[in-house]
């Protein structure tokens, strides 16, 4: 049994302290917006904050997570109102999305570290998260836009 | 529903209820959604309006079907649209949702077989009309049914978005107040050209228009196929053959039934699969299962060797080829030409590696015929095809359930591999199953767009004049894989004929050569082969504008101005050239950089190009600095997501002409994740300019206009820079340092 706090929710979830955090949250929890990509840490599809840190979900055993607390996508803002989700919509950055859920969370801890990001300190930040359909570009202008708008 | 925004799926019932009838019928209100079939055939004058493809309920709500899959391209915005133009519907008051049934006569794309197929950038090109025909006929629908209860001529009826005006008498009828008692017309009314708007009048179309399902992706609340969740389900993932061909012979799964909570391990035709009560267990016993596979020519394969050998005899003339769009007589003016010049190119298999890693979930029923299918397909109707032909069934017996793709790229179109093992293993245990292959199932299991080997012959007249083009392709054939996996569906894909994904592009249409001969040199299929966003006109444009440059080097003239030269009576193509030589003020010179150019034309889409770029000598390394693009598909139906397209097909076109390669050696494809299979990374990204130009002429795709642009301009301008050649894809640094010499 390991216990953690969910989008502020407590969950004790009965399952194998090795679990990768990524299946308990998207199979055990249903939270499907943290996405599996590679399972090996190299695409970033699957961030999510722990303690406020972004992390990689799919290469966290669930026992390091024992009393932590989690926040998913779903969890980011309690109607997608956290300022980069409004300027990921005002640049429409998403093409497929799939990545963007790991982009929005990798992003978000940036912005809490640094109001004020420059073009070289965005790219050094989100190198580590892939993005098949190349909404790079768009990424970096919503991530300018929600320094500059708050 | 309030979670899905503007999106949602129409109820399979409600419609069945309304085709069963009319081809313009009424339909019922959401509340009379749990009254059986009789009853709703009976229930009189119910809310709502409905053709095929639009509802309007009594709150004035529209729903419009989208019946492409929405692979963030766009079309659950772009196709809804265009109907809303024609309907003059109030777009905050629009939702969109797939079909409410996968009827190919009603939703299939008239330009692709009538297939519900969202592949080769058709969904735009196809419904266009299809779909403004549909908005104008519920328009005028809506029109005849006012001026019957005001009594008034139709003709002194008009529309503002969702409201019927008669101005004379200043009455005003709102699109849902109409739904809420109108009655239904014995038939479409019919529409001819002069019914439609013309562009003057659009409000949408033309205009840039906000993606509908955004607001779902950036919350996590978008359902993707692998976010399935069916009561009682299992999990399951698959080890498939390295090879074509490997059937499993020997199976050991006795380490992987110790793990926690796998309940089976299923013999596959050309794999196993795991099942477990999660996925985590699944994954963990995928790595300890040990299977010997079973013989097949494939098992051999070394695709460095071969690809040696597709180049030798793509040189050889002497080795026949499958012609592909001939003019003239490519061979006897070639023999004629005062100077022949060739060229020699090659590139290497490229894997979609899209996002979503691969996923289905299936459910068969008792009696092994009947299934529900949920996923992410491209391709509704190959889902039915493979799968009725898998289980023996009628596609009435198969429920298929749409989901968001995440990346579609060509990997989810033609072959339903996914779907079927889903089907299998749910059969095999009784149990809906999801099934997952994980990333490296992805690669090791990939299906590569084809490796490539070109020789191009020019022949130049006396005059100096371009008379002669003749360009050899030596690859497999995407078809012949299928054809032999049994998993073939495309019609108009016949053994013996030159495969046409791979020569896309080879016709050269933009270079009105007076003598043309492209050639298929076909190659037995070893590899697992797909289409792939760009398809062959990535290589071919590779090779082809490599090549031009060259000639225009070759002839001393600037690689603009011998473009244009070539693209005489083609002022569509040359404008493009004109519009990124101005956009990268081409003629200025660079210190320590340079510039190269392209241009493409697939299925009557034209782009160009112009990348800037440097290279480190030491490293190999080259930097592209800034990709300037222009693309003309026509009506520019959403110009702002259609340069996010383009933008996005030169990041794809970039992985390949940096890093991305797929190797096979005994028969074992040697990339394994995101690891060493490398694409590109926001670090790679240049800045990126693209410039939409609309044109009068019928909107054509858009979704893979940047990809092929890439690799030609930026191999145009390493050679500009520093007068080197790079004749292979991709330009990796250890290859680039070698050709340097450094």
């Amino acid at each position: 049994m390991v216990a953690f706090t969910v989008n502020g929710q407590r969950h004790e979830v009965g399952v194998d302290g090795n679990t990768p955090l990524l299946w308990v949250l998207r199979e055990h929890l249903k939270l499907t917006g943290t996405k599996f990509g590679c399972g090996i840490a190299a695409c970033g599809a699957c961030t999510v904050h722990i303690d406020g840190e972004a992390v990689r979900s799919c290469s966290m055993p669930v026992s390091l997570v024992e009393g932590k607390s989690v926040t998913t996508i779903e969890g980011l803002s309690p109607d997608g109102g956290h300022a980069l989700q409004k300027a990921w919509i005002a640049e429409q950055v998403p093409q497929c999305g799939y990545c963007q859920s790991g982009q929005i969370m990798q992003a978000a801890e940036l912005l809490a570290r640094n109001k004020n990001p420059s073009r070289a300190e965005i790219v050094a930040h989100m190198n580590g998260n892939i993005c098949r359909c190349g909404t790079y570009l768009k990424i970096i202008s919503a991530i300018q836009r929600a320094a500059r708008e708050g | 529903m309030s979670k899905h925004a503007n999106m949602t799926t129409l109820d399979r019932r409600k419609f069945l209820t309304a085709a069963a009838g009319l081809t313009f019928t009424l339909t019922v209100a959401p509340e009379a959604l749990t009254l059986d079939d009789e009853a709703l055939a009976d229930a009189p004058s119910v809310p709502g309006s409905l053709t095929a493809w639009v509802t309007i309920a009594a709150d004035g709500i529209i729903t419009i079907v989208s019946p492409a899959a929405e692979l963030g391209q766009g079309t659950f915005t772009t196709l809804a649209l265009v109907l809303a133009d024609e309907l003059d519907a109030d777009w905050s008051k629009v939702k969109v949702g797939y079909p409410p049934v996968w009827d190919e006569k009603t939703y299939g794309n008239p330009q692709f077989s009538n297939f519900i197929h969202t592949v080769a950038s058709m969904a735009t090109r196809g419904y266009f009309t299809p779909m403004r025909i549909a908005g104008a006929q519920a328009r005028r629908a809506l029109l005849d049914i006012v001026a019957t209860k005001w009594d008034v001529p139709v003709g002194e009826l008009s529309t503002e978005p969702s409201v019927v005006v008669h101005a004379a008498s200043q009455r005003r009828l709102g699109y849902g107040e109409i739904a809420a008692f109108a009655k239904p017309p014995a038939a479409l009314p019919k529409i001819a050209d002069k019914d439609l708007k013309t562009p003057a009048q659009f409000r949408y179309i033309g205009k840039d228009i906000a993606r509908s399902e955004l607001p779902l992706k950036v919350t996590g609340a978008a359902k993707y196929g692998i976010d399935v969740q069916v009561a009682g389900m299992v999990y399951a993932t698959v080890l498939h053959s390295p090879y074509v061909g490997g059937a499993p012979d020997t199976v050991d799964d006795a380490a992987a039934r110790q793990v926690p909570n796998i309940t089976d391990v299923v013999r596959l035709p050309d794999g196993v699969g795991i099942i477990g009560t999660t996925v985590e267990a699944t994954l963990a016993a995928r790595s300890l299962v040990k299977v010997g596979w079973s013989n097949a020519p494939a098992a051999a394969y070394d695709s460095e060797r071969a690809l040696e050998e597709f180049a030798s005899f793509a040189r050889d003339k002497s080795r026949a080829g499958l012609p592909f769009r001939p003019q003239g007589d490519a061979k006897a003016a070639m023999a004629r030409a005062a100077k022949v010049l060739s060229g020699e190119y090659r590139t290497r298999y490229v894997c979609h590696t899209q996002m979503e890693p691969l996923s289905a979930t299936a459910m068969v029923g008792a009696d092994g015929k009947s299934v529900d299918i949920w996923a992410g397909a491209q391709s509704p109707t190959n889902v039915f095809l493979q799968v009725s032909n898998l289980l023996q069934t009628g596609r009435e017996s198969i429920n298929y359930h749409q989901h968001f793709v995440g990346g579609g790229f060509g990997r989810r179109g033609g072959e339903q591999d996914v779907v079927l093992d889903a089907v299998r293993l749910s059969k095999a245990v009784g149990k809906p199953v999801k099934v997952i292959f994980p990333r490296e199932e992805d690669l090791a299991y990939g299906k590569f767009r084809p490796m490539t080997a070109h020789y191009i012959e020019a022949g130049f007249d006396a005059g100096g004049r371009l008379v002669a083009w003749h360009h050899r392709v030596a690859a497999e054939s995407i078809y012949d894989y299928r054809r032999a996996a049994s998993m073939n569906t495309t019609p108009g894909t016949e053994a013996g004929k030159a495969d046409g994904v791979v020569m896309f592009g080879a016709g050269v249409a933009y270079y009105p050569i007076p003598n043309k001969l492209a050639e298929h040199v076909l190659q037995p299929a070893h590899a697992r082969l797909s289409t792939l966003r760009g398809v062959g006109v990535g290589p071919n444009a590779f090779a082809i504008e490599s090549f031009v440059d060259e000639l225009a080097k070759a002839w001393g003239k600037d690689p603009l101005a011998f473009r244009l030269e070539l693209a005489e009576g083609q002022p569509r193509m040359q404008a493009l050239l004109r519009t990124v030589a101005q956009m990268s003020d081409w003629t200025r010179k660079r210190d320590g950089t340079a510039l190269g150019l392209s241009l493409q034309e697939k299925a009557e889409t034209l782009s160009a190009g112009v990348a800037e770029v440097s290279v480190d000598r030491t490293s190999g390394k080259i930097k592209v600095h800034n990709f300037w693009a222009a693309i003309d598909a026509g009506l520019a139906v959403q110009p702002r997501n259609l340069a996010a397209q383009t933008e996005g097909g030169i990041v794809w076109g970039l992985g390949h002409v940096l890093r991305e390669k797929i190797v096979i050696k005994n028969g074992r494809v040697l990339q394994t994740n995101y690891t060493d299979y490398e694409v590109a990374r926001m670090a790679d990204v240049p800045n990126i300019e693209v410039k939409v130009v609309s044109t009068d002429n019928a909107p054509t795709g858009a979704g893979e206009d940047g990809v092929p642009l890439v690799a030609p301009a930026v191999g145009n301008a390493i050679a500009a820079l520093t007068g080197v050649r790079l004749r292979e894809l991709p330009f990796a640094p250890d290859t680039v340092r070698d050709a340097l010499g450094a």
